[in-house]
C-alpha cells in the first residue's frame, strides 16, 4: 500500500513552514529592496532601476555635510564602546562577583534606558543638556548614548561571566597569582570574547541611534542618524540610499564579526567541560 | 596577622560591599547625571511650573485633540502587538524545529533586522509605500489602480511599518519558549490521540505563553513610546504621543506640557513593568547574536 | 642536618578549633587536627561533613568563624591564598584553557617572578614527573580526563610546595582509571616527600592511599587514624557504619564494661553473645553491636551460637554472600570467602552462627 501523499499532520507542517519563510521575506525584503535602487542612475527612485551607477555614492563622498555627520557619529560611538564597555564590565564584575548593597535597584537602573521610552529620555536629556550647553557636543552625545548602550553591555559580560568558570579563578590564586594578576591572565582573557562583542553592540547602538541623536544634536553639528532623519522628512534622495546600503552592510559585518566571537567563546568553554 | 579578610579577592571569595560599591560607582554616577536628573527635572517642570499643579496633566486627558493622541497610540500599539505576534508565531516555531545552516539562517534573517538602524528601515517603508514608490508602481503596472493610491501617512502603514520593525522583539522571546519545549511532548500527546490543532491548543500554546507574553510587553512598550516610524510614516495627520512630545518641545517649546505627556507615557509604561515583571527579560535580546 | 628538620616541620599542618558556620548550619563544628609533614592525610565524610570546608580553610579560600591554621608552625588563618604557597588540585581539573600545558604548569613559577628559560626546564621537568613529556604544546582540550589531572598535580607541584591539597580529584575519572590514579599519586607523594591533604567521600579511595584517615560527619571529627586502626576498631557507631559493610544488632549488656574489655550482649530476640565494648557501657544499658559481615562464621555441626536461616545466597566469584534472618526478625549479611574452605549454605537452610569477641564491636547507645 503506498503511503498518502499528503497526511494532516504534513498539511499543516507545510503551512506553517510557507508562513514562516513568507516572515522572512517580509522581514528581509524592506531592507534588501535599498540595495539596487541605490545603484540606479536616476532621480526618482525606481523599481527596478534602468540601469547601474554610482552616482549616489560619489554624491555622498563629496557633500561635506553626509561626511561631516558621519565622522561625528564614528567619534561618538567609539568612545561610546569604550565607556560603556569599560563601565558595564565593572558593573557586571560588581554584580557577579560582589556584594552589592541595594542590588535590586541597581538592577532596575540596568533596565532602565531599555524600558523607559526613548523619546522620554531624548526629551528630557534635551532639557538638561540645553541648560548645561552639552548639544551637539561629542561629550552629550557620549554620556547620552552610553546611558543607552549600557543595559546591553551589561547583560553580555555578565553572560560571559556566568559562562566563566569561577574555579579557575580558585585554582590561579593556589598557583600564587595576585587579584590583579589572577584577573588579567585568567579572567580577562576568557570573558575576552562577551567583552568584545559587548563593545560592538554598544558601537552599532549609538552609531544607528535616532531618537536621542534627534533631539540633542546641534544646527552645526549632528549625528549620522539626524542627518539621515532630516533627508528622509524632506527630501527623499537616492543618496540616502547609498547611505542606507553602506550602513547595513557596517551591521553585517559587525554581526558576523560577533558570530565570529561568540563561536570561539563557546568552543572554549566547550573545551573546558570536556 | 590582621583578622580582616582582604578586600578584593576574586574567585576565592566575593568583593567586599564597599569594593563591590566602587566598581558600580561609574555606573551609579552615569545613571544619576544623564537617566535619573533628567527625567525628575522634566517631571518636576510639568508639576510645578508655572504654578505647583496637576494642571498639565488635565490639560493633556481633557483636551479632545491631545485625548485622540493618547487613544491611537493605545491602538495602534495593540494592533502592532497583535500583527507582530501573528507574524512571529510560525517563524519561532520553525526556527525552534530547525538546526544547523537552516537555523542559522533564520536566525540570521531575524537578528540583521534588530540590529540594522531603525531609520533605515522606515526609510525602505516610505521608498515602497511613496505616492510614486515601487507598491504603486508595480499595482500600476499591474493595472490595478488607475492612478497612485495613498499609502503613505495611513494608519495601515504605520502599523504595518512599526510591526514590521519591531517583530525581532517578539520573534526571540518566542524562539526561546518554543525551544524549550521538548519535541516528544506534542508526540506525546498526538500518541495520546490529540489531533494537530488539540495539541497545539493543550500542549504547545500553554507551554509557550511566558514567551508570548514577554514578547507582547516588549513590542508594546517599544511601540507606545516610538518615535522614528510614526513620526516619519504617520506624519501629522497619524500623530502619535512621542510626535506630539516631540512637537511641544521643538516647535511650541513647552515644557512643562511635554512633561505632563512623558509623565503620562512612563506611567503607562511603569504599571505595564510592574504587572508583567517577570515577563521583562533582557537577555534574550543580547546572548544570542 | 637541622636545616633538614626545619624543612620537614615545614610541611606540618595545625587546626585549631575550628569553627565554620554558613547562616546557621555549623559546616565545621570544632575540629581540631594535627597533620604531620610528609604525611598523606585523607579527609573522609559524606557530603555535608565539613571536609571540603576545612579543606578550604587550609587554602585560603573560606577563612573560619573561630580557630586557627598553622603551617609548620606559622599561623595562616587570615592569610590570602596566593601567599600560601600551597598546591592545589582541583576537583574538575581546572586547566587554564587558554594555555597549554606547559604554559599551565609555568603559570605559577612566571607569578613567582621565575625568569622564562628556567620557567620552561622546571615545567618541563614536573611535566616528566606525571610522564606526559611529549604533550606541552597541546591544548588541555586535547588531553584525556586522566592526563588532564595529571596535568592539574604536575602544575600544583612545579613549585615545590611544602603541601598539596587535593579536593576529590579523581571523582571525574571512571573507575579503572581512578584506581590506576590512586596508586600513581601515592607513588608521586611518596617520591617527593610532599604533605598531602585529600578529600574524599570515597572510603577504599581513602583506605587505598592514606597514611591515616580523619573521619568526619557533620562537621565534627569523628576518629582519627590508620586505616587498619578506622576498620578493625571504630571508636563511634558512624565510623563503624560509614567504613566498610556492617551488621548493627541491638541490645542489652548482660555486665558493665571498660571500653576495650570483653562483655556478654543480650541480643534482642536472641542469646547472649560476646562482644568488646568500644565505648564505656553501663550494666543493663542499651548497645549496638556492629559485626562485618566477613567475621561472621557458621558453626557445622550445630554448635554453640544464634540459629538462623538462610533467605539468600548471592554468589560473586571472589566471595558468597548471605542473606540471613534470625527468628527474632534480624536480618544480616555474612560473607564468606572464595577458597578458604569454610562451609557454606543454600538458600532455605538452616544455620547456626558465631563470632569472636573480638569481631563484635559495642557502642553504648547514648539515650
Amino acid at each position: 500500500m503506498a503511503a498518502p501523499r499528503s497526511t494532516p499532520n504534513r498539511a499543516g507542517r507545510m503551512v506553517v513552514n510557507a508562513a514562516a519563510y513568507a516572515v522572512t521575506v517580509f522581514l528581509l525584503l524592506p531592507t534588501l529592496i535599498i540595495i539596487p535602487m541605490s545603484v540606479g542612475p536616476e532621480r526618482f527612485l525606481r523599481f527596478p532601476p534602468a540601469g547601474f551607477s554610482l552616482r549616489w555614492y560619489a554624491e555622498y563622498f563629496r557633500d561635506p555635510d553626509w561626511l561631516a555627520a558621519t565622522l561625528f557619529s564614528l567619534e561618538v560611538a567609539l568612545l561610546t564602546a569604550l565607556c560603556a564597555t569599560a563601565i558595564g564590565t565593572m558593573l557586571a564584575l560588581a554584580l557577579v562577583r560582589g556584594r552589592l548593597p541595594g542590588r535590586g535597584l541597581v538592577e532596575l537602573l540596568v533596565v532602565g534606558p531599555v524600558i523607559v521610552p526613548h523619546v522620554a529620555l531624548a526629551v528630557a536629556m534635551f532639557l538638561v543638556f540645553e541648560r548645561l550647553r552639552l548639544t551637539g557636543t561629542l561629550l552629550g552625545f557620549t554620556m547620552a548614548h552610553t546611558v543607552l548602550a549600557l543595559p546591553f553591555v551589561v547583560f553580555t559580560v555578565l553572560a560571559a561571566l556566568y559562562r566563566f568558570d569561577a574555579q579557575l579563578e580558585r585554582a590561579a590564586l593556589s598557583c600564587g597569582a595576585g587579584r590583579f594578576a589572577t584577573f588579567r591572565h585568567v579572567t580577562l582573557p576568557l570573558i575576552a570574547p562577551g567583552v568584545v562583542s559587548a563593545a560592538l553592540f554598544a558601537f552599532i547602538i549609538s552609531f544607528d541611534e535616532p531618537v536621542v541623536s534627534f533631539f540633542i544634536s546641534a544646527l552645526d553639528r549632528k549625528s549620522l542618524p539626524r542627518k539621515m532623519f532630516e533627508d528622509i522628512d524632506y527630501n527623499i534622495s537616492p543618496t540616502l540610499a547609498a547611505v542606507a546600503t553602506m550602513l547595513t552592510a557596517l551591521t553585517v559585518l559587525a554581526l558576523l564579526l560577533g558570530f565570529v566571537l561568540k563561536r570561539a567563546a563557546e568552543r572554549r568553554a566547550a573545551a573546558r567541560s570536556g | 596577622m590582621s583578622r580582616r579578610p582582604p578586600r578584593f579577592l576574586l574567585g576565592g571569595r566575593r568583593f567586599s560591599p564597599a569594593a563591590s560599591l566602587a566598581l558600580a560607582a561609574p555606573f551609579l554616577l552615569l545613571l544619576l547625571v544623564v537617566f535619573i536628573l533628567p527625567l525628575v527635572m522634566l517631571l518636576h517642570e510639568s508639576l510645578f511650573v508655572p504654578a505647583p499643579s496637576l494642571g498639565n496633566y488635565a490639560h493633556a486627558l481633557e483636551e479632545p485633540v491631545y485625548l485622540r493622541v493618547m487613544l491611537r497610540t493605545l491602538r495602534i500599539a495593540f494592533l502592532v502587538t497583535l500583527l507582530a505576534l501573528l507574524l512571529a508565531w510560525p517563524l519561532a516555531w520553525v526556527m525552534s524545529r530547525s538546526r544547523g545552516v537552516g537555523l542559522a539562517l533564520l536566525g540570521a534573517a531575524v537578528l540583521l533586522p534588530l540590529w540594522t538602524s531603525v531609520l533605515v528601515r522606515t526609510y525602505a517603508w516610505m521608498v515602497l509605500l511613496q505616492r510614486n514608490g515601487i507598491i504603486n508602481q508595480i499595482l500600476g503596472q499591474l493595472g490595478l489602480v488607475g492612478q497612485p493610491v495613498r499609502l503613505l501617512y495611513t494608519e495601515g502603514a504605520v502599523v504595518l511599518a512599526m510591526a514590521h520593525v519591531l517583530l525581532p522583539f517578539m520573534v526571540l522571546p518566542l524562539y526561546s519558549a518554543l525551544k524549550g519545549i521538548p519535541e516528544d511532548y506534542p508526540r506525546a500527546a498526538q500518541m495520546l490521540g490529540a489531533s494537530p490543532w488539540a495539541t497545539f491548543r493543550e500542549v504547545i500554546w500553554p507551554l509557550c505563553l511566558p514567551g508570548v507574553t514577554s514578547g507582547c510587553l516588549m513590542v508594546f512598550l517599544l511601540a507606545l513610546g516610538f518615535f522614528v516610524t510614526p513620526a516619519l510614516i504617520g506624519g501629522p495627520q497619524q500623530m502619535m504621543i512621542a510626535t506630539l512630545v516631540s512637537q511641544q518641545v521643538r516647535e511650541l517649546l513647552d515644557w512643562p506640557f511635554a512633561g505632563a505627556l512623558v509623565g503620562i507615557l512612563l506611567a503607562f509604561v511603569l504599571v505595564l513593568v510592574l504587572l508583567f515583571r517577570r515577563a521583562v527579560r533582557l537577555d534574550r535580546f543580547v546572548g544570542q547574536a | 642536618m637541622r636545616k633538614l628538620e626545619a624543612d620537614r616541620s615545614a610541611g606540618s599542618i595545625a587546626i585549631e578549633g575550628l569553627v565554620k558556620r554558613f547562616g546557621r548550619v555549623h559546616a565545621v563544628d570544632g575540629v581540631s587536627l594535627d597533620i604531620r609533614a610528609g604525611e598523606f592525610l585523607a579527609l573522609l565524610g559524606p557530603s555535608g561533613s565539613g571536609k571540603t570546608t576545612i579543606l578550604m580553610a587550609i587554602a585560603g579560600f573560606e577563612y573560619p568563624d573561630e580557630g586557627r591554621v598553622l603551617l609548620g608552625g606559622e599561623d595562616i588563618t587570615w592569610l590570602p591564598p596566593n601567599r600560601r604557597n600551597l598546591g592545589m588540585v582541583f576537583q574538575r581539573y581546572t586547566l587554564f584553557p587558554h594555555m597549554s600545558v606547559l604554559e599551565n604548569i609555568a603559570f605559577p613559577l612566571k607569578m613567582r617572578g621565575v625568569g622564562r628559560a628556567e620557567r620552561e626546564e622546571r615545567a618541563r621537568g614536573a611535566l616528566r614527573t606525571v610522564r606526559l613529556e611529549q604533550m606541552g604544546e597541546r591544548s588541555p582540550a586535547q588531553l584525556s580526563g586522566g592526563q588532564q589531572q595529571r596535568v592539574a598535580i604536575a602544575r600544583a607541584i612545579v613549585y615545590r610546595p611544602r603541601v598539596l591539597l587535593m579536593d576529590e580529584p579523581l571523582s571525574a575519572l571512571d573507575k579503572n582509571l581512578r584506581e590506576e590514579m590512586q596508586i600513581e599519586i601515592k607513588h608521586l607523594q611518596r617520591e617527593i616527600g610532599i604533605t598531602v591533604v585529600f578529600v574524599t567521600h570515597d572510603q577504599t579511595e581513602a583506605l587505598t592511599m592514606a597514611d591515616r584517615i580523619a573521619v568526619l560527619d557533620q562537621g565534627r571529627l569523628q576518629q582519627l587514624g590508620a586505616p587498619r586502626e578506622l576498620y578493625e576498631a571504630p571508636q563511634t557507631e558512624f565510623v563503624a557504619g560509614f567504613i566498610g559493610e556492617t551488621n548493627f544488632w541491638a541490645g542489652a549488656a548482660a555486665a558493665a564494661a571498660a571500653p576495650g574489655e570483653a562483655l556478654g550482649v543480650q541480643l534482642d530476640g536472641g542469646v547472649v553473645m560476646p562482644a568488646l565494648a568500644a565505648s564505656p557501657v553501663p550494666a543493663g544499658g542499651r548497645v549496638r553491636l556492629a559485626l562485618r559481615p566477613e567475621r561472621l562464621r557458621i558453626v557445622a555441626g550445630g554448635g554453640e551460637g544464634v540459629p538462623a536461616r538462610v533467605t539468600e545466597a548471592i554468589y560473586a566469584g571472589n566471595a558468597t554472600t548471605l542473606m540471613l534472618e534470625t527468628a527474632g526478625g534480624q536480618t544480616l549479611r555474612l560473607r564468606i570467602p572464595a577458597g578458604t574452605g569454610l562451609p557454606e549454605a543454600a538458600a532455605g537452610e538452616a544455620v547456626t552462627l558465631s563470632w569472636q569477641a573480638a569481631d563484635a564491636r559495642a557502642f553504648a547507645v547514648r539515650s
